[in-house]
């Protein structure tokens, strides 16, 4: 008898994948990544043979760069999906629970014997779900279409690289996912909401490096200072750059996808020396972008948290 | 045993410097239909809001079936059926559908579901409008959904935040009958609140009049009546011809409008006349209209009319809000 009634909590999870599934809007973003992706994926195709040529020491891995070619008219698969990932997430957010107040169904729902940070969760659960599928299949069908179009399968250490850059990728665009649903716990007009998630996303694109540029610049230090002042100065850099989500994504990306990628931020002669150029194996580079990853984690979970704090005091009126 | 439902004591909700609802103290009996009445901005949807959980009270204790909402707040709303002010439905489902999904967040199987949203739609009169999407629902049809989905949980008390609103004046009718029919035949409880006085007049039990933030009174509306117009609880209003007409049939028994004024307030039970131009006022404790025409009559003066004025709801309404005006 238990088992045929399913919990609210799922109930609410499979109403809202649905009501994503049918959206003309989900049908739209489905539209442009696609789009994009099979773009770059042409120029990957038609490009690869040239990368294969090159005979460097990379070439074990040469499946993994129908995801990071280009012949510069087209950005690489992954440049496009770091920077879509973004506009996927927050337009999957941005009218999460304002909608549910201007349409009257918010006190409604929370008047059902549900708790009620339920509505919180299963709205979060039920986008990450559909934007795990919507990866997890562009993912795969790269992967086809590279297995059809080159006739070499991927290696396994491939396969596994691929798969943790699409779990990456998730958890990238569930960060904005869950900024764009705080957006939409504060804002009552889901206009506003999509602006500031946005607005967020253009600061961190665009103008925070352009901002940091001007800041660093104020500190450059003259080519003969000493080094330990370059070394401090480089290393600040680098720091102030982490703050960037998007920052954390390509270099995590860039890590898992181009195994020959040892490091970020500044090296000293001493750490270089002894090293053997070649590429890293799957953990050594799962090691390298762990830090990225726990960033990426922390904001995400950071941003949950506030939204859930605002919504689980919040006053429900009807619209 | 405690037949109270709910029950409110020192209830208190403020925003920041303004007091919504001011310790306010109030009991519903099983069964019973209690309307709250005030004007807009009264603080009535506030107090229903921390009725069932949906705001924090800033002091002071309510209780559903012995649950406090504030700190059982999933307890309370297995029992108790909400109706927002303004209900909204999921456009993009049917009305059948949207109250399928309500059911299922009451964790009812999803074959039971089906059966009750169907009867609960023609129970509504709904029936033809079942498999329409909701968002062509009019306002009227999004309310009268709105109640079979209160209902479908099968609550113990019903709260209702002016469920009449934008509803036409025969719906309004078969929707306060469907309140009153339910109340009775399941023994559902029922908290109505409105800022129209012919309604809560037709359906409630009992009254509680809201005015910022107080409960100024509370009891059925013949005794809120008598409360409020203690000595006459009635008015009779008598208009008679004026005692010599200019056509010559002037009567030789007729006599002054002093006169009868003094001969009316001689008779039993009649407390005050008031005279203005051929039109008496008389303020009595009970019913004793017929005594006044014969006196009428007997004077020799022409009985127009005689109208007997109960005291409604409206004037009580009044009187109070004048009051709470007053006081302001």
């Amino acid at each position: 008898m238990n088992k045929r009634v399913l919990h609210p909590f799922w109930v609410m999870v499979r109403k809202e994948v649905a009501d994503h599934m049918k959206s003309w809007r989900f049908v739209i973003l489905m539209a442009i990544i696609v789009l994009t992706c099979v773009g770059s994926l042409y120029t990957a195709l038609t490009n690869i043979g040239k990368a294969v040529d090159a005979g460097d020491n990379e070439n074990a891995f040469f499946f993994l760069k129908l995801f990071t070619i280009t012949d510069g008219t087209l950005p690489s698969f992954f440049i496009f999906i770091s920077f879509l990932g973004p506009l996927l997430g927050i337009s999957l957010g941005f009218d999460t629970v304002n909608s549910e107040q201007n349409r009257g169904t918010l006190s409604r729902i929370l008047a059902q014997p549900v708790p009620r940070d339920y509505l919180l969760n299963a709205k979060f659960m039920a986008a990450l779900i559909v934007i795990s599928m919507m990866f997890f299949s562009l993912s795969f069908l790269v992967i086809g279409t590279g297995l059809i179009a080159i006739g070499i399968p991927p290696t396994p250490e491939e396969f596994m690289r691929i798969i943790f850059y699409t779990l990456l990728s998730i958890v990238y665009v569930s960060f904005w996912l869950n900024l764009s649903i705080l957006f939409s716990v504060r804002f009552r007009q889901s206009a506003t909401s999509a602006l500031s998630g946005i607005a967020v996303w253009l600061f961190f694109t665009v103008f925070y490096p352009i901002i940091i540029n001007l800041v660093t610049r104020a500190f450059e230090p003259s080519r003969y200072a000493p080094a330990h002042i370059i070394y401090m100065y480089n290393k600040l850099k680098f720091i102030l750059v982490q703050i960037m989500p998007n920052e954390l994504f390509s270099e995590a990306s860039t890590t898992l996808l181009i195994p020959s990628v040892r490091s970020f931020g500044p090296l000293t002669i001493e750490q270089v020396q002894g090293a053997i150029p070649g590429p890293l194996p799957l953990g050594q580079s799962l090691l390298i972008v762990w830090p990225q990853l726990t960033g990426l984690i922390a904001v995400t979970i950071i941003c949950f948290l506030i939204s859930y704090l605002l919504f689980m005091k919040r006053e429900i009126r009807s619209r | 045993m405690n037949s109270k439902v709910i029950e409110i004591h020192g209830l208190t909700k403020k925003y920041g410097s303004f007091t919504a609802v001011d310790n306010l103290n109030l009991s519903v009996s099983k069964g019973e239909i209690f309307g709250l009445l005030g004007p807009n901005g009264a603080g009535k949807s506030t107090t229903i809001l921390m009725l069932i959980g949906l705001t924090e009270p800033s002091s002071g204790t309510a209780k559903i079936c012995g649950i406090d909402p504030s700190r059982n707040p999933v307890d309370v709303k297995k029992k108790v059926g909400y109706l927002p002010e303004d209900v909204g439905f999921y456009d993009n489902l049917t009305g059948l559908e949207n109250l399928i999904y309500t059911a299922q967040l009451n964790s009812i199987p999803l074959g039971e579901a089906r059966q009750r949203a169907d009867q609960l739609i023609s129970k509504v009169g709904l029936s033809n409008e079942g498999k329409k999407k909701a968002g062509k629902y009019s306002r009227g049809m999004r309310q009268r959904l709105g109640l079979a989905d209160v209902l479908i949980k099968n609550p113990e008390v019903i709260i209702l935040d002016e469920p009449t609103m934008g509803i036409d004046p025969s719906g309004i009718k078969d929707f306060l009958e469907l309140i009153v029919r339910l109340s009775r035949e399941e023994g559902i409880t029922v908290l109505f609140s409105s800022h129209l006085l012919h309604q809560v007049q037709k359906v409630c039990n009992r009254v509680g009049i809201f005015v910022g933030g107080k409960l100024l009174a509370e009891g059925d509306i013949n005794s809120l009546a008598r409360k409020l117009f203690a000595t006459s609880a009635l008015t009779i209003e008598i208009g008679i011809s004026p005692p010599s007409s200019g056509k010559g049939r002037a009567k030789p028994r007729s006599i002054t409008a002093a006169g009868l004024k003094n001969k009316l307030q001689s008779i039993e039970g009649v407390d005050a006349v008031k005279m203005n131009n051929n039109i008496f006022q008389v303020e009595c404790s009970g019913d004793i209209s017929s005594q006044l025409a014969r006196a009428v009559i007997n004077s020799g003066a022409d009985l127009n009319y005689l109208n007997k004025k109960e005291y409604g709801l409206d004037d009580i309404y009044y009187h109070y809000f004048e009051g709470g005006n007053g006081n302001e």
